[in-house]
């Protein structure tokens, strides 16, 4: 499930790779973080824990890039938090180059974050407004004093300026003398100027319009070419994750349910959930209206703190079925798909994952999904099972 | 041409007309200022439309573009000082609502015309149950009392399909998800059956399953009140899926009007085709996304002739120097496009141009 954008099936075909790849920048192994929820102040005590990220994992090549999309509160932010070490898990490895980042600290941890960087959703906040660009750019450098020798740093400054497409002139410019893109664009300056081999980008475009969106991710895709950068792209705009990445995974609930390349996931899914995502999504093209298959999901996202048993999306899920409730769905080749190509044969976390003719189907009438409160799941959809 | 005649020119008598014979809402010519310490933005500079009963209009911009300041100034919640409405009419059936008396104009916003703003956890009150926010309408509108209130009030979340209305009516705001607080604005937006609804970015905040539910709601909910809706957005996807015919804004004047499907199969202005190309598209993946150049004007300083020729790949020296007016957009052989319209010097070779989509 590693290999980098192919529509072919893999030239090798071993039986699922997952161990021993050659040599992933990043392997990141059942990860998991909970936030204790207490009671009380004096006497504090545990009474749950909010499960936003539970075993999560995935492997990410050089010059890669993987694409995390999923709803609000599904735990993609905090997988970025996790990748870049500003919070620790509560279980799992992260591995880079083979060793993992989660149990390092001082000297060893530095020299790591040199080559993971982030660039945040917000330029409006994640820019210290008291600080000049050049400073803000430069900072990396005063945290890591190796990396340029302190004559040259203002020369790299414009040099990275020029780098994201902005005027080198500007380095003594404030933050707020910038548009919304452009201070993107300083924030990916900051993320790049210590060389990074991996860049997490949680949501980098969301806050910005459209005609400038399109600007920020054309430079993002021009520096990963430039430089062989490495993205793990995080958003819930499904049609831009599709656009920038090479493999996708799909988050629901602090899981993923399906992992695939792009054209796995967007062609031929076979997770409930990502089907009735992508249908939802709107496509701006009004002649598309009739033709599309819409799924509507009813209900709204579980609490994190306490998440359906058994499947995590059984509540909201038209083909629900007591198993659901039992078992707790692998994220593996389906069974039913087990021997079969490529495309189809993708990791999904479903017990009764299936294809779709989703793509310009037969005009079919909306599909809507039973009602069910968060304790019954539903009972077969229409072609469930 | 109706769409968005300009003032002077000839306006063929409307076809779908309200009872009293005029549009439900017609906004002619707006002019909206902010004076500020750092001078004087122009918002609003001479946006024209209409809507009719029964009909979407999506009006489509990005930050800055002046759609959600117009709406304001048609509910009358113009943020005033600053802001300044310094010209125009906004017409509701036929009455100019600039020049109606106060009373007037608050009986009209009040029961025939409601907003949905985006973020309805700001938009609601959170010390008062969402029960008594609802019926409040009544209260006030129709002079219920409070036991007959509630009962309205349950009958409205029922019927934007709040499940088991019953037992959530005396729950406050923040005990409600973020879709259910998007239905609770809609209730009270349709609490007193208005004519007219005016909905700003209303699924912005909402992830994409929610806003598929959200927009479902809002189209059956049109239908079977028949009423016009005006919705204000910034996503082409949506716009595409729910409009009947879109007005695009860019600072602050309006680029182009067109039924929905004209617009994004032949565009007839060079900023809509750029925006057109710059969303990445889940049906499609093509490598490198067209980007518009540059950035979206300071309103302070609006550029000369055409406010969008320092982006436009056409500009021409007639753009730095003239201002084009909205052209009725004509088909190859000359007939009027009906409900068409460009504010561009060179809208017949975009017409041309426009590829097959």
């Amino acid at each position: 499930m590693h290999q980098p954008v192919d529509a072919e099936p893999p030239p090798e075909p071993e039986p699922p790779p997952r161990p021993g790849r050659p040599e992933p920048l990043l392997e990141v192994r059942g990860l998991q973080k909970l936030y204790p929820l207490t009671r009380g102040v004096v006497l504090r005590r545990r009474t749950g824990a909010v499960r936003a990220v539970d075993t999560v994992s995935f492997g990410l090549g050089r010059g890669e890039t993987l694409g995390v999309v999923g709803e609000s509160g599904c735990g993609k932010s905090t997988v970025a938090k996790l990748l870049v070490h500003l919070e620790r898990p509560t279980a799992g490895t992260v591995r880079y180059r083979g060793e993992d980042i989660t149990r390092l600290s001082g000297r060893a941890l530095k020299a790591v974050r040199r080559n993971i960087q982030m660039v945040f959703q917000d330029p409006y906040t994640s820019l210290n407004p008291r600080m000049t660009v050049g400073d803000i750019i430069g900072e990396p450098f005063e945290i890591h004093p190796g990396a340029a020798p302190r004559g040259d740093r203002r020369r790299r400054v414009r040099e990275l300026l020029d780098v994201v497409g902005l005027n080198p002139e500007y380095i003594n410019r404030y933050p707020h003398q910038f548009s919304g893109g452009q201070r993107q664009r300083i924030g990916i300056a900051r993320a790049l100027a210590l060389n990074p081999e991996v860049i997490v980008a949680d949501e980098p475009v969301s806050a910005l319009d459209v005609s400038v969106q399109a600007q920020v991710i054309n430079l993002m895709e021009r520096l990963r070419d430039e430089f062989g950068l490495a993205y793990v792209f995080i958003a819930h705009d499904l049609s831009v994750v599709r656009h920038i990445s090479d493999r996708v995974a799909v988050m629901y609930l602090g899981r993923f349910v399906e992992t695939g390349t792009d054209e796995e996931i967007y062609e031929h899914p076979t997770h409930p959930y990502t089907q009735a995502l992508l249908s939802a999504v709107p496509v701006p093209d009004p002649g598309a209206r009739e033709r599309r298959e819409r799924i509507l999901l009813a209900g709204d996202v579980p609490s994190p703190a306490d998440p359906p048993s058994g499947c995590r999306f059984r509540t909201r899920c038209w083909k629900a079925e007591a198993v659901c409730a039992e078992k707790v769905p692998e994220l593996a080749v389906p069974v039913a798909f087990r021997g079969r190509d490529r495309p189809v044969a993708h990791p999904s976390a479903c017990h009764f994952a299936e294809t779709l003719p989703l793509d310009r189907p037969a005009p079919r009438h909306v599909r809507q999904a039973p009602a069910t409160g968060p304790s019954g799941p539903g009972g077969p959809g229409p072609d469930g099972g | 041409m109706p769409a968005t005649g300009t003032r002077d020119g000839e306006r063929p008598a409307p076809e779908r007309d309200g009872p009293s014979g005029a549009r439900l809402l017609d906004v002619r010519d707006l002019h909206v200022e902010f004076r500020t310490r750092d001078g004087t933005v122009s918002a609003v500079n001479g946006v024209s439309y209409h809507v009719d009963a029964g009909e979407t209009l999506a009006v489509l911009g990005e930050s800055g573009s002046g759609k959600s300041v117009t709406a304001q100034a048609v509910m009358g919640i113009l943020d005033s000082p600053p802001g300044r409405i310094t010209g125009g009419e906004i017409r509701f059936r036929g009455r100019d609502l600039l020049r109606a008396s106060r009373e007037e104009r608050r009986r009209i916003r009040g029961a025939r015309m409601a907003m949905i703003f985006q973020d309805a956890l700001s938009s609601l009150n959170p010390v008062l149950t969402v029960g008594d926010q609802l019926g409040e309408m009544f209260q006030v509108h129709r002079g219920a009392s409070r036991r007959a209130a509630k009962a309205k009030a349950v009958e409205l979340m029922d019927r934007v399909r709040i499940p088991a209305a019953k037992q959530r009516v005396n729950d406050y705001p923040h005990q409600f998800s973020g879709g259910m607080r998007q239905r609770i604005m809609i209730a009270m937006a349709l609490a007193l059956e208005p004519d007219l609804i005016i909905a700003d970015e209303p699924t912005t905040a909402l992830d994409v399953t929610v806003q598929a539910q959200v927009m479902d709601l809002l189209a059956d909910l049109r239908q079977e009140y028949a009423m016009g809706l005006v919705l204000i957005t910034h996503d082409l996807g949506v716009v595409a899926d729910v409009a009947d015919r879109i007005a695009v804004m860019y600072a602050g004047r309006i680029m182009e009007t067109a039924p929905v499907d004209q617009l994004y199969r032949r565009p007839a202005h060079p900023y809509t085709r750029g925006l057109l190309d710059s969303v990445p598209r889940l049906d499609r993946k093509g490598r490198g996304l067209r980007a518009v150049r540059g950035l979206p004007p300071d309103l302070r300083r609006v550029p000369p002739g055409c406010e969008f020729h320092p982006r436009c790949p056409r500009a021409r020296e007639v753009c730095v120097r003239r201002r084009p007016p909205l052209y009725e957009v004509t088909g190859e052989d000359g007939t009027p496009l009906p409900g068409r319209a460009s504010a561009c010097h060179f809208w017949k070779d975009e017409l041309a141009d426009a590829p097959a989509r």
